[in-house]
């Protein structure tokens, strides 16, 4: 094959280079899945705006709300700091709000016009959105993993179990997340709207989900909402994962870790992985029938 | 139509359009247009604004689905055979689609990937591209900080990065300055030259439409004259003259008079259209007894044969188009002016 070697605006000196698009196959929508995901990585890598807040939220969040709350509170926490307490509940709102910015890229997509590029490609739309929701659910992944290593400053240990499980059940909720913000995203055309939508869902399903406070004992109301919110399937296996690493008497793990429990059936963590993971997956299976439908 | 061997698939029609429509609600953007574009062919869509260029076009492309009517390109149907157009065809759109967080490279990459092209043919195809259209030099600069020609550019080469058969240019210089436009006409030119591809291409500009081999004059959804440009002109039968004289009243009145031509003053200077010009300054001259101070004979241009066959400049045209959108965009909003 030759090309050419000075690059000339109209150097005419060489063969032409014809390629082929190849009919779709299996492994050309793995290649677009992928490369919609490498996208998102990509765009991630070079805004270091981004990054730097992908860093500094977190601690915000975990060290000054943390050390704030901590004051009005060690009477009820049974010597265990309020920081590794709203721990996993901080590391959910982390990855969901990364998640959802992941996801919010398709209003931008469409505002900018690059949506058209992705819908006019020779590939199925459901690879595109599913490379979508990987890519989002990998960035706001990184999101955790910063917060996994800062777990011992706040007495979480370094244990490989704690920090697999942890990881898995960030990932899923990232993907869940992601998928859900998407399905919502693919219906929105401008960026004011999403934001306005998200800041609606977003933060009262995180207020609701326990994620700053135990889901026993809490009043019927209350507990009701707290059962129906997804996120509460999120915080409640991670937190009882970090409280079964921590040192603690069973009255303290009782109290902040009492596990939800549907009427008197008492919902096993792998369940709960199972609820996110299902929740995730009808949402990105309406995601992808939304995304077909667009023209 | 002479090219018949170059598009592969025994000398069909690179697109054969059969009574396409398309309404949206009760409007009816396109109203059931048939034409045939040869292998090799530069086939330009003019008209005003809102004449159905861009829903042709989105038609053809498979991004709208048809009222009714069939369309092939590249010998495969445009609705049931989607996916096969798609592979065979390039887009480049009026409005721009990018992604300007990502370099030149980079977004032609994506692209290859999207498209599935063979691993060790991307680059130098990419190459080839970014070389044609001058900007493999900037190929690792984030596309953000590229000049709306440069961005156009980059289309055109993101467009025929996966060899297309047939490349659809909607408006590809519309909003450039006119060097700009120069050059993108150029790698028109060359990439006709070098690679077997057909380009069918919408544009206002009618100096643009000369480019093309063939184009279609459309008006409110309709096609309603098809040739060559220069074929297109000769039909209008007419070259314009224009006359600068010392009593432009007495000039159009004698003209009426003795030639039966009606004239019409345009800009201090009386003009008409008459067949064959050249030789009717002579007589001009011996037989007005106005005195005429200078004169000019032109060729008629698209203008004048867009003018002739819709009865309207395509300004005015563009600007009554104008009007009907907003007029139905008030009427959808339930705030229709009484």
């Amino acid at each position: 094959m030759s090309v050419a070697t000075t690059p000339q605006p109209t150097a005419v000196d060489h063969e032409v280079v014809e390629v082929r698009v190849p009919p779709r196959s299996l492994s050309s929508e793995f290649r677009a899945a992928r490369i919609m995901w490498r996208r998102d990585l990509v765009r991630f890598a070079n805004d270091r705006v981004r990054i730097v807040s992908t860093l500094i939220q977190p601690l915000l969040f975990l060290f000054v709300l943390g050390a704030g709350l901590q004051t009005i509170s060690k009477a009820g926490t049974h010597g265990v700091n309020l920081k590794t307490f709203i721990y996993p509940g901080i590391l959910c709102l982390s990855v969901m709000f990364t998640a959802m910015f992941a996801a919010a890229s398709i209003v931008w997509d469409r505002e900018f016009g690059f949506l058209r590029e992705m819908m006019v490609a020779p590939v199925s739309r459901a690879s595109i959105v599913v490379g979508k929701c990987l890519g989002g659910a990998t960035v706001a992944c990184s999101q955790g993993v910063i917060l996994i290593l800062l777990g011992p400053l706040v007495g979480v240990p370094y244990s490989i179990t704690l920090i697999l499980g942890i990881f898995a059940l960030q990932l899923l909720l990232a993907f869940t997340v992601t998928a859900f913000g998407v399905m919502i995203a693919v219906r929105i055309k401008q960026m004011q709207s999403f934001f306005g939508v998200m800041q609606m869902i977003v933060m009262p399903m995180y207020f609701l989900s326990g994620a700053l406070f135990p889901v026993a004992g809490l009043p019927v109301w209350l507990a009701i909402l707290n059962r129906i919110d997804p996120l509460t399937y999120a915080v409640d296996p991670m937190r009882r994962l970090v409280f079964s690493h921590l040192n603690i008497s069973p009255l303290a793990r009782h109290a902040l870790a009492p596990g939800v429990n549907w009427w008197t059936f008492h919902v096993p963590a792998l369940l709960e992985a199972g609820v996110i993971v299902s929740l995730g997956l009808v949402m990105l299976g309406i995601a992808i029938w939304e995304f077909s439908r667009t023209e | 139509m002479t090219a018949t061997t170059n598009s592969g698939s025994n000398g069909a029609p690179a697109i054969s359009v059969d009574h396409l429509v398309k309404t949206f609600g009760e409007v009816e953007a396109v109203k059931g247009v048939d034409f045939q574009v040869a292998p090799g062919e530069v086939f330009g869509f003019l008209g005003p604004n809102g004449a159905g260029k861009t829903t042709t076009i989105n038609m053809l492309c498979t991004l709208v689905k048809p009222t009714s009517g069939s369309a092939t390109v590249a010998g495969h149907d445009v609705v049931s055979e989607r996916d096969d157009v798609r592979r065979h065809i390039g887009l480049v759109f009026q409005d721009p689609t990018l992604d300007v967080y990502l370099t030149a490279a980079q977004n032609l990459n994506l692209h290859a990937e999207l498209y599935g092209i063979q691993r060790d043919l991307v680059e130098p195809r990419a190459r080839q591209v970014l070389t044609m259209v001058g900007l493999w030099e900037r190929k690792d600069t984030a596309v953000g900080t590229f000049s709306g020609g440069m961005r156009r550019r980059l289309e055109i080469a993101r467009g025929l990065m996966h060899s297309p058969r047939v490349l659809f240019l909607d408006e590809p210089t519309i909003g450039l300055d006119p060097q700009t436009r120069r050059s993108i006409w150029s790698y028109i030119a060359e990439l006709k030259q070098r690679e077997e591809i057909t380009i069918f291409m919408t544009t206002h500009y009618m100096d643009e439409a000369e480019w093309c081999d063939r184009i279609a004059i459309m008006d409110h959804g309709e096609i309603v004259a098809l040739d060559s440009p220069a074929t297109l002109k000769e039909s209008v039968g007419t070259d314009r003259v224009m006359i600068h004289t010392e009593d432009n009243d007495r000039a159009t009145a004698e003209l009426l008079e003795r030639f039966g031509i009606e004239a019409k003053e345009v800009e201090g200077a009386v003009a008409f259209g008459v067949p064959g010009g050249e030789e009717f300054v002579p007589r001009l001259f011996s037989e007005l007894d106005v005195p005429i101070r200078s004169i000019s004979v032109s060729r008629p241009t698209l203008d004048d044969v867009f003018m002739s066959y819709t009865g309207t400049t395509i300004r005015d045209a563009e600007e009554d188009a104008g009007k009907n959108r907003n007029r139905m965009m008030m009427r959808a909003a339930g705030r229709a002016p009484r």
